[in-house]
Parts: C-alpha cells; structure tokens; sequence
C-alpha cells in the first residue's frame, strides 16, 4: 500500500532553508569586496572580468560588501554548527556520511547511472552513496571556508591560523575555489532536484515523501 | 521506518487527503517562514543609517570590533618577513597631502605635529622628539582594505614609547588616540591596545630610505594590526582622548575597528 514517510525532519529542513539564502548572501557580499582587488586570472583572462561586475551591479560596494559579509557571517556560522550539531545528536549522520568501503566506488557508479552510461544503480540507504559525498563534503567545504575566512578576516591575530592555511595568499585562494564549489554544487543540486520531480522537492518543505507501493522508502 | 521517520498508512483516498493537508499546511508556514525572513533582511537594510551603514549591521560590526579588541594581545604579532619579499608599494590615497611640492620637487614645509591629551597643553613635537626614541625595524605585511597587501621595511619608534615619554605620567591612559594631518583633511582613530601594540610605529623611514611625500614624509603611523585606512600619512595631530574619535573611513561606511 502506498505510504507518506517523514523524509525530512523539520530541524533538518530548517537549517536547509535558512542556509540557502544566507549563503548566497555571502556569495554576493563576497563578489563585492572581491571587486575590489579581482586578482584571480588564467593566463591574461581575469576570472571575474569588469563586465559581470557591472552587470550585476557589483562595482564601488566595497564597504557594503563588508558590513554584510561580517554580520551575516554569524547566521551562516551558528546555523552550520546547530545543523552538524543536530545531526550527530538525533542520529541523522548516519545517513548523511558514506560508511561503507566501497562509497567512491558506489558514487562513480551513481554517476554513470545517471548518465545513462549504467544500467543499474548500486544498492543504496536514503541517500546514495554520491548523495552522502556531496552532502558530507559541503560540510566539510563549509568549515573549510569558516576557517580560511578568519584565517584571512584577522591574519595578525590568527596568524597561526593563516599560517596552517599555507599563509595568508593561499588562505584567500580556498577562499575563493570553495566559493566556486558552491556554486558548482549549486547547479549539480538543483539539477538532481529538478530530476527527482515533485513528490521529491515537496518533501524537503513539508517533509512528508509519498512512497507508493513497492517503491523504497 | 524508524522513530525519527515515521510511516503514515492510509487507503488511497485518505491519504490524498493527508497529503493535500500536509502540502497546504507546509507551504503556507514555508511561504509565511520566508516572507518573514525576507522582511526582517528588508528591515535591516532599510533602518536608519549609522555613518553610512544601516544601524543593526552597525551593532554587529562594533561588536565584532570590541570582541577582536579584546582578544588582542601584544603577543599576536604580524608576521615578519626577509628583505627578499619586499616589494613595491603603490601611493594609494592624498587626502590631506594635497600640497604641492615646490619647483625642486621638495615636500612642502612641516612644522612639526601637536600633542594633546586631557589636562595638558597642546604642545608641538618635532621629528628629532620621535627620533630619539628607541628605533625599530620591522618588515612586515602592509594590508590595504580592498584586499592586496605588500611587504614593506619600516622603521621608527614604538607609539608605546611615544607615549611612555610624552603623555605625563600623572595624565593617566585614555581609551583611544585619534591621529589627523595638518587641517584634519584626513583622521584616523585609534583603539588603545592596538595603538600600543608593539608593531605599532611612528615611522620615518620605508625600505631603508627616508619617507617620500607620497607616503606621508615626514612622519606616518605604520600600524600593521590595521587594514592600510588607518596608517595615517604626514601626521599633523596626535590627541590622547577618552572619547570614541571620529575616523575618515568609519564615516564613509568602513568598519571602526578595522584590524587584522
């Protein structure tokens, strides 16, 4: 018979949706003050070049890039920790960080699956194993950019803290390609969402999931 | 199925309507949730302004200062560097050097700099004062806020020798100094415990050399706990006060504290 299973805990869903706008705020706070001194190229091609900086009305927000992004940084932080923190205690991690031996094996494997290259999809718990990659490494992506930013937020105070970061250049540099996975992560995600239909996204606002008959729940 | 995922069993038509119930009910409060949040990101950004930034994002950005001032110690130092990493710092920012320097290309006069501080006369100090303080030689990072930084040798004498000798004993220590040039065209304030840190430098000398104009001949403030904003140029005015000082960026949108 078919079912509604609780898919989403409502914490769970919480902290998705108060972090999604937060971080695209930092992201957008971020290109401000990037502007300002836009010091990433490959080759003679700046990665951010004027144009898009006008585009999106970017440019001369130097100072209001800052007073956001040092005052939002605290919501981005307290609900990173309360989401980790809830997911160790309530047991959520469990479905959340890859367990088994055979993870990268099982996610390249997710991977040709959904690229019609695989018939089969490896066996998997709620979330396959290129889910529980991804869903594991933007937390650790999201400490990563905790701990760069105020490596390079304060690099006389945490001097120590910049220099475990490889020095205060390449702090910024993670900085920045963590910006990147983001966004990356961003277009991969909503395209997986956009895949998985309806019944799926509904599930993450109301965080009931309709299981029909014979389906896994 | 366990205890944090529970499973509801229906007939079809019921659990439809279960459905539909838990859809309504979920993208009403998730409508409501976001509608608020968006209003409350509106109600900041559009509070009245405190010196350029909307005044709750002011709070926050003071109490971050005060929190960084606090945990500042004299033992957090910028970290220092061999000669070999110096380079080249561009003039960046005239406000208050707006002299001209004459025909022979020479830096127009500078008569020296006030001191003032509570209960004392206004006194002028010159450049043989600072100089027959201790001297000192650091080679640190030079950080502007808009994120380059380049490696710079100074020299120069600890502010916190300045003010052992030239703030009477008896005056006792405010909480802030405030630094302006000759006509305040520019001004910068100044926390304490940063002021007194000991990379803190009135400076003379760049890379071995005496100051040029461009970089605030003769005399500047090298303090590399700070972001570049406050590294005043040309210094005409030093006051030791117990009242928050005005500074240039702070009114301009930029944070007070502004320090690494």
């Amino acid at each position: 018979m078919a079912k509604l299973v609780l898919k989403h805990l409502l914490a769970i869903r919480w902290f998705h949706w108060v972090n999604f706008p937060i971080l695209f705020l930092m992201i957008w706070s971020g290109m401000m003050i990037y502007w300002a001194y836009p010091v990433y190229h490959i080759g003679p091609v700046p990665l951010f070049p004027q144009w898009l900086f006008a585009i999106l009305g970017l440019k001369f927000r130097l100072a209001e890039g800052m007073a956001l992004h040092f005052v939002f940084m605290w919501i981005f932080i307290v609900n990173g920790v309360l989401y980790v923190a809830y997911t160790l205690f309530s047991g959520e991690w469990r479905y959340l960080v890859p367990r088994s031996r055979s993870a990268f094996r099982d996610a390249w494997h997710v991977l040709l699956h959904d690229l019609h290259l695989r018939k089969e999809a490896p066996p998997q718990e709620k979330y396959n194993a290129a889910q529980q990659i991804a869903y594991s490494g933007i937390v650790v992506m999201g400490i990563g950019s905790l701990i760069t930013g105020l490596a390079i937020y304060k690099p006389a105070q945490l001097a120590w803290l910049a220099a475990l970061c490889g020095g205060y250049e390449f702090a910024r540099l993670m900085h920045f390609v963590l910006t990147m996975g983001y966004l990356g992560f961003f277009v991969v995600h909503v395209g997986q969402v956009i895949l998985a239909g309806w019944n799926n996204f509904r599930s993450m606002v109301i965080g009931y999931e309709l299981v029909k008959d014979g389906e896994q729940s | 199925m366990n205890k944090h995922h529970p499973e509801i069993v229906l007939p079809e038509a019921d659990l439809t309507r279960e459905l539909k119930k838990k859809s309504r009910r979920g993208f009403l409060l998730a409508g409501l949730a976001a509608a608020g949040g968006f209003g409350a990101y509106k109600a900041v950004r559009l509070a009245g302004k405190d010196n350029e930034v909307p005044w709750p994002q002011r709070d926050v950005l003071n109490l971050n200062g005060k929190l960084w001032r606090s945990y500042l110690d004299d033992a957090h130092l910028m970290p220092s560097y061999s000669a070999s990493r110096i380079g080249y710092l561009k003039p960046n920012g005239e406000y208050g050097l707006d002299d001209e320097p004459d025909d022979q290309g020479n830096p127009p006069e500078w008569d020296g700099f006030q001191l003032h501080a509570p209960g004392l006369t206004p006194v002028t100090l010159q450049l043989s004062d600072v100089q027959s303080l201790p001297r000192h030689e650091m080679i640190t990072k030079f950080c502007c806020i808009e994120g380059w930084s380049v490696v710079q040798k100074w020299a120069g004498a600890r502010f916190s020798d300045f003010t052992r000798k030239f703030l009477p004993a008896g005056a006792g220590l405010t909480d802030f100094v405030y630094m302006a040039t000759d006509g305040e065209d520019y001004y910068v304030g100044l926390d304490m415990k940063s002021a007194l840190h000991p990379q803190t430098l009135l400076a003379w000398e760049q890379n071995d050399k005496p100051l040029v104009y461009e970089h605030g001949a003769p005399l500047r403030l090298i303090i590399p706990v700070k972001y570049g904003i406050k590294n005043l140029k040309r210094i005409g005015l030093i006051r030791y006060t117990n009242q928050k000082p005005r500074d240039y960026w702070y009114e301009r949108g930029y944070d007070w504290f502004a320090g690494l």
